[in-house]
Parts: C-alpha cells; structure tokens; sequence
C-alpha cells in the first residue's frame, strides 16, 4: 500500500514535471504570435553555419571599389586603419608578442563574422545600407587583402562557408560546442581566469 | 492666537535667523531660498543638491581622439563618492561602443522571441509589465574593469589614479522585469535549442550570444532600474540583465531573442572580447566575473585629513553568487581581518563592506579581499600574473587589451595624508 502511494507521488511529481516542461502557456492573451513577415524582416543576424545568408555574391575586384568609397576613409585605403577605425588587414604572427595586431587576418575565427558585421553595422552612421552584393564583395576584399583567397574567387553563401580563417584554432575552446562545459573552457568554478 | 501657534511662529524666526547667521557666516548660497515660481519645477522630478557635483567621466568611443592612449572604453562612474551598495541610476556607467541610444517610444517597442519554440510571441512593453515580475539587485560590470593593459592601461595604472579610473566600470542597480525564463517557456523552448542569441534595437544591432542553460536560470527581462524605467542610456525601455557576466551580455535597447543551436560569433564576442595570452591562444566566452572587491574610501586621490579614526568602506562582488566574507589588511598584506557586510547582501550585487581604523599618521597600505559562496578568494596581482603567466614589463608594455583582471587593489596612504594607487607602485 505504501509502495502504491509512494508510486502515485512519483507520477504525480513526474505529471507535474511534465506538464512544466510541455510548457504550456500559462498567461492567457498576453503577447501573440508574430507573423511571418514580422520574423524575417528581423531575422538577419548570420551565425557560423550561415542559415540566414540571402542571395547574392561578390569578388574582391568589385569589393575594392566599394570599400575606396565607403570604408577606406575611416580604415585606411588598404585597411591599414586609422584613428577613426581599426586595422583590417596583416599582423600575421603578432598573437605571441605583447603587441598583438589583431585583425580579420590574423586573429578573426569565422568568415561568416565579416559579412554579419559589414552587413549589419558598418557603415558607420549608415548601418544596413548596403546590399547583399556588396556585403559579399567587401568580404571578399577583406578575405583578399589578407591572403585567405584570390581577387577572382567568388563569394557567396556557399562559397563564405567553405573558408577557414587562419586562426581558426587560436581559441579555447576550439569547438563552439564545448563552450558549454566549464572544463573544456579551462575554468576554475565558474569563474575563468 | 493660541500658545501652540505662537511656539510654533517663534521656533520658525529663530530658526530663519540661525540659517541666516550660519548662511552669512559659512554657506551663503547654501541658504538661499529657491524663487517661489521654481518650487513647482523642484519638487516635479528632483535634483540633487548643486553641492554634489560628481559626475560619470568618460570619452565618446566615437570619434576615437587619437592613437594617443586618450580613448577610453566609456562613461564611468565615480564610484569613489557612492554610498550604499546602490548605484544611482544617473551615475550608472555606460558603454555602448560608441553608440548612443536611439529614442525608442515604448509604445511602439517589441520583444520578438523565435527561432527553435514551439511559440514564436511577440510581446509589447505593456504586455511584459502584466506578466509576473521580480526585482533583484545586480551589478553590472564591464569584463575589462580594472584592467592594466591595453588603451586605459597607463591611466589605470598611474599611482594619481582615483577610483574612477581603476575600477569605474562597474555599477549597482534594482532591476524589476520579468524573468527569462518565464518567457522562454512561454514559447516552448525545443530541445535542440542549446543557445540563445539576444540583439538590440541599437543602429548596429548589438548582439550577445548566450548558453541555454543560463537564460533558463536567472536573467532578467527588466524595464525597471531602481525604481524608474531604464535609463536611455541603459537601454530604454527593455534591458536584458544576465546576471554575474561580463556587461556586453546585458544586451541594451532588447528587441529579439532567438533561440539557436550555436553561438553567433558576432564581431565583438568573438573578436573583441577573448583573451589573448602569450602563448597566442585566446580564451573566448568566459562569461563569468570573478570575485573582486575595492576600498572606496580611503581611494586613490583622496586626502585624509591627519590621524585618527576613518571608517573604510568598500564595495564586493562577484559573478559566482553572494559575497561571503571580505577581509581587510591596513599593514600592506602582512595581516587581515574580516570587515563586516552591510545588508542587503545579495547575489550577483554589489556588497557594501565596512572596517574600522584607526590611522596612526604613518605611512600605510589599505586594501581588501572578497571570498564568494563558492569560497573563490580574489587573488593578488602576483598570483594573477603566475595563471597568465606573464611578469611586470607585460602590464607595463602590453598593448593587449585583457579582461577578467579581479586582483586586490591596494591604496597607500602617505605621511601627508594623500592617497595613491599602489597596485604598480
């Protein structure tokens, strides 16, 4: 009889547990569904595995003439940098020194960060103004003037995804799915110092 | 007229004659009464007194002046002058990468939340503020707060350095909003869910991406900054507070959560925010602030005022839960003892610690150490330098920018009473 009890408690938890994660809604009429059309116009942050690239494409021939106009008053007319912006391009083998030269080239992990970055927020004081095109194009500038790619390679969705930058495996840890667990992040605790 | 009355007139002449004696003798402009005409605007949303002049000091990231070592990484906060554990909402420090707030009417404003649920929802602020809500009090923290190197490495290091410059990037509030949670099971969060990446309304679209396991626990949706909406610049009118992580997860001006199967790389957590060590590897994600605390009083800049009694008073805190224990040493290291905790001591906040002293005119060296709940002691510079493995001309001719530095900062008092920043001297 106590086993029986005891069972009815464990489903009865077990029930509730459920029910907990099913998550069902439990505020009526407070918030609603977005449309469709709601999602995408937000839904353009590109991550690692490139879901939300939109059609188009780019070499660093048409990037450079882009990035003349619209970058290299700030970064320097072959990225060099300037006060106004950081440098974009070289400090290969600078990461050891107390001097590091982080840029695209030498340091950045993800292709896909440089067309998420120009697309969204450069630039500057006219972020989102360029078009899919030249987002590509300028990356492959970028990809070019570090050496990662030829001035005629063609990038686009597929093509962006293909590419490993060149300290792709500078970081701990290297796989984005360990990033989860503390000790493959070399942590004490929580705290990693 | 009664007795009553007249008392009440007579206590009120004497004491208009006293302030006007003590405002002739000592303050003048303390004792003058405002024009009646601006007694409305002054009770309408108060001032404090023109007395207290301290304000955030900071550079605009946008237009950087220079390469000169002038840039600096935002608005700080004069922490050297707050009192309680609380910081006021104007004196919060702000970075925004340069960005100010866009003006963003709350009527108009949304939280999309999509991705892998099972309910996409939008919500309006007014819909949030009907759903359960909790106020907690958590410190933000900018992850190179106090930190040696890199572009404010020299001013942070000088021994003129106040408590602004050292350790101004880190503030105290009341947050009120909802919690994550409840509205990530709103939406019915899949399983394949393991990350969730959150983006303002800000022109650039800032993004953090965070682990599943802590948007499940204890962030914040909040509206609420002790007592008011969220300042503008805090990120008016919805703010994501994830408490105890270096401040860029604190995603100002929150307009979408979704909800993802890896983290985004945005530019900065995946190229600014790593930190790189000698050995060329970056360590990227740390996400956690570790245990820190500082004196506040006595701090850098400081005068005391000739021997006697001081009480010193500090701020402790950490991302790995409540502050335990504090511990005060005034002989330069050589001998500590534990400071008292002022109420509230609460999780992921600023606690206010309090010691007594007694100053004897000689010189001496103040400093503080925090112990957490999971009994992680804030080391010293010294053993800092020993895990990153790096010696004295590292702080002093890095160029590399590093986070995460929570050594103890120790402030000498010299013979004249002055205070200075000894952590390099």
């Amino acid at each position: 009889m106590r086993c029986f009890y005891k069972l009815v408690v464990f489903l009865a938890a077990l029930t509730a547990g459920t029910a907990a994660w099913a998550q069902a809604p439990n505020y009526k009429n407070v918030g609603r569904a977005p449309t469709p059309d709601e999602i995408r116009a937000w839904d353009t942050a590109v991550g690692p595995a490139g879901k939300e690239l939109p059609p188009g494409s780019g070499t660093a021939k048409d990037g450079a003439e882009i990035f003349a106009d619209k970058c290299a008053v700030c970064h320097g007319p072959a990225g060099e940098g300037s006060q106004m912006a950081p440098r974009l391009v070289g400090g290969k083998g600078t990461l050891k020194t107390p001097q590091p030269v982080l840029t695209v080239g030498s340091y950045w992990a993800f292709a896909t960060t440089i067309f998420d970055f120009i697309n969204k927020a450069m630039p500057r004081g006219q972020e989102g103004s360029l078009k899919p095109d030249q987002v590509y194009s300028l990356t492959a500038f970028l990809l070019y003037k570090n050496e990662i790619i030829k001035e005629t390679d063609i990038i686009d969705a597929k093509t962006l995804l293909a590419i490993k930058m060149p300290n792709r495996d500078g970081f701990i840890p290297p796989q984005l799915a360990d990033i989860h667990d503390i000790k493959k992040r070399g942590c004490r605790l929580g705290h990693c110092p | 007229m009664n007795s009553k009355q007249s008392g009440r007139r007579q206590f009120l002449k004497n004491g208009a004659a006293l302030a006007g004696l003590a405002a002739g003798a000592i303050t003048p402009a303390g004792a003058t009464p405002p024009a009646p005409e601006s007694v409305d605007q002054l009770h309408a949303y108060g001032e404090r007194s023109h007395f207290e002049s301290w304000t955030r000091k900071g550079k605009h990231l946008w237009p950087p002046e220079g390469a000169s070592g002038t840039r600096d990484y935002g608005f700080r906060t004069p922490l050297q002058h707050q009192l309680g554990m609380i910081t006021p909402a104007p004196l919060h420090f702000t970075i925004s990468h340069g960005h100010e707030p866009t003006d963003i009417d709350p009527a108009q404003h949304r939280l999309l939340i999509h991705g892998m649920v099972d309910r996409p929802l939008v919500f309006s602020l007014d819909e949030l503020k009907r759903l359960p809500s909790v106020s907690r009090f958590h410190f933000v923290e900018c992850n190179a707060n106090s930190g040696p190197t890199g572009p404010t490495g020299a001013a942070r290091r000088a021994p003129t350095a106040t408590l602004q410059e050292t350790h101004g990037l880190t503030s105290c509030s009341l947050w009120t909003g909802v919690p994550l949670s409840l509205l990530l099971q709103q939406a019915g969060v899949q399983k394949s869910a393991t990350w969730m990446i959150a983006e303002g309304a800000d022109p650039p679209k800032h993004l953090k991406s965070i682990p599943i396991e802590k948007a499940m626990d204890d962030c914040l949706v909040a509206y609420g900054q002790n007592g008011e909406a969220v300042r503008p610049e805090q990120g008016y009118p919805l703010r994501l507070i994830v408490a105890g992580w270096e401040g860029i997860n604190n995603v100002k001006w929150l307009r979408r959560i979704k909800l993802v199967d890896q983290p985004y790389m945005d530019m900065r957590e995946s190229t600014k925010y790593p930190s790189l060590r000698l050995d060329g590897n970056a360590r990227w994600f740390q996400f956690e602030l570790g245990p820190k605390s500082v004196i506040t009083r006595p701090s850098g800049g400081q005068q005391l005022a000739g021997p006697g009694f001081y009480e010193i008073s500090g701020l402790a805190w950490s991302g790995g839960g409540a502050i335990r224990r504090v511990e005060v040493s005034t002989d330069g290291g050589k001998t500590w003892t534990d400071a008292q905790l002022q109420d509230p001591v609460a999780r992921k906040a600023h606690t206010r610690f309090v010691f007594p002293w007694e100053w004897n005119g000689e010189e001496a060296v103040v400093q503080s150490r925090s112990t957490d709940e999971r009994n992680e002691v804030q080391p010293t510079r010294d053993e800092i330098s020993k895990i990153w493995h790096i010696d004295m001309d590292y702080y002093n001719t890095s160029t590399n920018l590093v986070g995460h530095f929570n050594a103890i900062q120790p402030w000498k008092i010299n013979r004249d009473g002055s205070v200075l920043n000894a952590l390099f001297l």
